[in-house]
């Protein structure tokens, strides 16, 4: 079956790949520039049997398609800046209680209500920390318009695999971006659904893990299994613990079940990296603007390439490090004030030395100013 | 049968609030030296399950005759 | 010794005695809601218990069925997903009167005006207990509490003319000390086929009691007892005799379209143009 060609925005190839993975809820609350997710969902869904929702504020848009997951539907919520803000308690909620979750971030400059209308990539330190208290998140971040729709799928899987909430962090330019879209046929991607209980029995211990298990089976309301579901920290019955040995237990397990599968979570685009002497490091649609950069200064001889993190946390540390291992300058490439190159700076430990480049301010970065940057940065000594 | 009905404390659930002993209309419960709900007069109780209905942490209400087989 | 029948049903009994004080209510109204299960013979696979955060939050997790302990202000819209993505469960949220009013003011007074077919069961002891003793949307004015040392500014809301008003189509009012007429609103509004309220008037001794010295969990249900009068007898009070007094009774009762109904037809009727 040969692939449809669509021309479509990065908003709505979101959708299109939500619908691919199968997601039948969706609860939101208007912003820019998100909404198209929401108006293609309302749009959408009632197509397939799913149901939308514009709930009252954007707390309430992802308590509900918590309370959905909870349900057993595959859920999704989007927003923006300050709805991302609003959201992060129950983004911690989400990663307690092991429900999966996709929230996408189409991301716009801030603080505050910031620019609504201009792209940034401010929202990754918050993506990672934003919620209190320590456990991991899983981010991903599409170059493209086809990357939205498969990376969509892929947060999806992610989400259900690890009973998780996963963060798709795009921004304005690629969430309004239009492309030409060959729409996966059904099969080319994979869809994970949810490994749930058996139904009918009453589960003592729900959060015991089975051997072989990554993560407890989830039971779903009305499947039987009347289990509690608590944002207190809980022990395998699922009901609340205080103790510390216990919470200690807790944290172990949300955190290793990601750490523990970091090769399976995380993605990475290796651009003329093979013989590159200067390395970027970027994401989302900064590496666009990379890509353009490179071009230029292998033509002019300059074997400069990019190491693009598709997976933004857990970040790509063993890449970032061998790349430290390889090239003396490492130039971290985002539209922000410096967020990500702290993550990196983290992982190259002085190995290599390490550049940031990037504003908050909505202006795209430019070619001529990372050309410039790195025949700068060539004749500095490491 | 409501006469079959026997009143019956679990009282290792009694954190002691008196409600039951408060509201009792024949005076059947009194708090004991524990400061527990103790039955006293057992011989007065009209099975109304008022107790029951008020006590905050089930420990009293009023069992069943088949119950106990 | 085994507990009785309706607690060895309903309740998780590995889980009792509750946390609660001593002569806290909260205990009378999760058993009531219990009981109106057992009324309507729900079962409990296809029930679902949903509350925020607060001393009345804690009750799901006594209670056998699926439950969800949520964020605080959260349950009722926790609750929309639940119930739109499933429409075939019974849904009934466990609430306080500041997780109710407060924090969650925006979801109750938005789902009230969905009409979406949940219950709302509100603990009103016009406190915060869990974190000891802050007034709340529903302490009375000139009332004390630990945020109030000098009487409460404030001035308290009807929490059933807010529903009401944001367009709920069952509200009541019932009190721990009248729990047989609790037990029976509780009943109708879980059997009502749209958004149902009861505000549950519940006693916090430690807290509410003790800064109020309206005295033990006894005393304050001797007073809920004379000070509460049924609505329709209140309505026949002359003047003189209402002062002071306070309603329990129902309060309101409509039909009017529910939510995840006309969801289903507005998906039929999309599906059917196809």
């Amino acid at each position: 079956m040969a692939n449809k060609i669509a021309l479509m925005q990065g908003n709505e190839a979101c959708v299109q790949g939500a619908l691919y993975a199968g997601y039948r809820f969706y609860a939101g609350y208007p912003i820019t520039p998100s909404t198209e997710i929401a108006e293609l969902s309302a749009l959408e869904l009632p197509k397939v049997g799913g149901k939308f929702i514009q709930m009252e504020d954007e707390i309430g848009g992802i308590a509900a398609a918590i309370g959905a997951s909870i349900a057993g539907t595959k859920a999704m919520t989007a927003t923006s800046g300050p709805g991302f803000s609003l959201k992060q308690e129950n983004i911690g909620y989400a990663v307690m209680a092991q429900i999966p979750l996709v929230i996408v971030n189409v991301m716009r400059g801030g603080p505050s209500t910031g620019l609504p209308t201009q792209s940034a990539q401010a929202d990754i330190m918050q993506a990672k920390w934003g919620s209190h208290g320590d456990y991991p998140m899983i981010a991903l971040s599409p170059i493209s318009v086809r990357e939205t729709f498969d990376l969509t799928v892929r947060a999806f899987n992610l989400a259900e695999k690890y009973r998780t909430p996963v963060m798709l962090m795009t921004d304005e330019v690629i969430g309004h971006l239009r492309e030409r879209v060959e729409i996966p046929v059904e099969g080319e991607l994979e869809v994970f659904d949810r490994i749930t209980a058996e139904a009918g029995k009453l589960r003592r211990r729900p959060y015991e893990k089975e051997p072989g298990e990554i993560v407890p089976a989830m039971s779903v309301f009305g499947d039987g299994n009347r289990t509690h579901t608590t944002g207190l920290f809980y022990n395998e019955t699922g009901f609340p613990s205080n103790s510390t040995e216990n919470a200690k237990i807790m944290l172990d397990r949300i955190f290793s079940k990601i750490y523990d599968h970091v090769d399976d979570i995380v993605q990475v685009e290796e651009y003329e990296l093979a013989d590159c002497e200067v390395a970027f490091v970027a994401f989302g649609s900064t590496s666009r603007v990379v890509k353009a950069a490179i071009k230029q200064l292998r033509a002019d001889g300059i074997k400069a390439g990019l190491l693009r993190a598709i997976t933004i946390w857990p970040s790509p540390e063993k890449q970032i490090r061998a790349l430290a291992e390889q090239v003396d300058h490492i130039i971290v490439a985002e539209q922000n004030e410096g967020q990500y190159v702290r993550e990196v700076q983290r992982i190259v430990e002085g190995r290599a030395k390490v550049y940031h480049i990037g504003r908050g301010n909505g202006e795209i970065l430019t070619p001529p100013e990372l050309i410039d940057l790195v025949k700068e940065v060539k004749h500095a000594t490491k | 049968m409501s006469d079959q009905k026997q009143l019956t404390l679990k009282r290792e659930w009694c954190k002691g609030c008196g409600i039951c002993v408060a509201f009792c209309p024949t005076k059947v419960l009194i708090m004991d030296t524990d400061y527990k709900c103790t039955i006293d007069n057992i011989d007065a109780c009209i099975k109304c399950g008022l107790c029951e209905l008020r006590c905050p942490d089930y420990a009293i209400y009023l069992k069943e005759a088949e119950d106990g087989k | 010794m085994q507990p009785s029948k309706l607690v060895q049903k309903y309740f998780r009994e590995a889980n009792l005695p509750t946390i609660w004080c001593p002569g806290c209510s909260h205990g009378i109204t999760t058993k009531a809601i219990a009981q109106a299960i057992e009324n309507l013979g729900l079962d409990k696979d296809n029930t679902v218990i949903v509350s925020g955060i607060g001393c009345s939050s804690r009750a799901p997790g006594y209670m056998a069925f699926n439950t969800v302990h949520t964020t605080h202000g959260r349950a009722i819209a926790f609750a929309t997903g639940i119930k739109l993505s499933k429409p075939e469960l019974n849904v009934i949220v466990i609430t306080g009167d500041g997780d109710a009013s407060a924090i969650g003011g925006n979801h109750l007074i938005h789902a009230a005006r969905r009409n979406i077919d949940i219950t709302v069961v509100v603990f009103n002891n016009n406190i915060y207990g869990m974190t000891g003793g802050q007034y709340s949307p529903t302490t009375p004015t000139g009332a004390f509490g630990t945020t109030a040392p000098y009487g409460n500014v404030d001035q308290p809301f009807d929490i059933l003319k807010l529903a009401e008003g944001a367009g709920a189509t069952y509200t009541a009012r019932g009190t721990a000390y009248h729990t047989k007429q609790l037990i029976s609103y509780i009943t109708k509004a879980i059997d009502h086929k749209g958004f149902s309220i009861v505000d549950a008037i519940s006693v916090c001794p430690t807290y509410y009691g003790r800064r109020n010295q309206a005295g033990t969990g006894v005393q304050m249900m001797v007073w809920l007892k004379d000070n509460f009068v049924e609505k329709t007898v209140y309505d026949k009070l002359p003047e003189d005799k209402r002062a002071g007094k306070f309603t329990y009774g129902e309060f309101h009762q409509e039909d009017r379209p529910e939510y995840t109904a006309e969801y289903q037809k507005l998906i039929e009727h999309v599906r059917g143009e196809q």
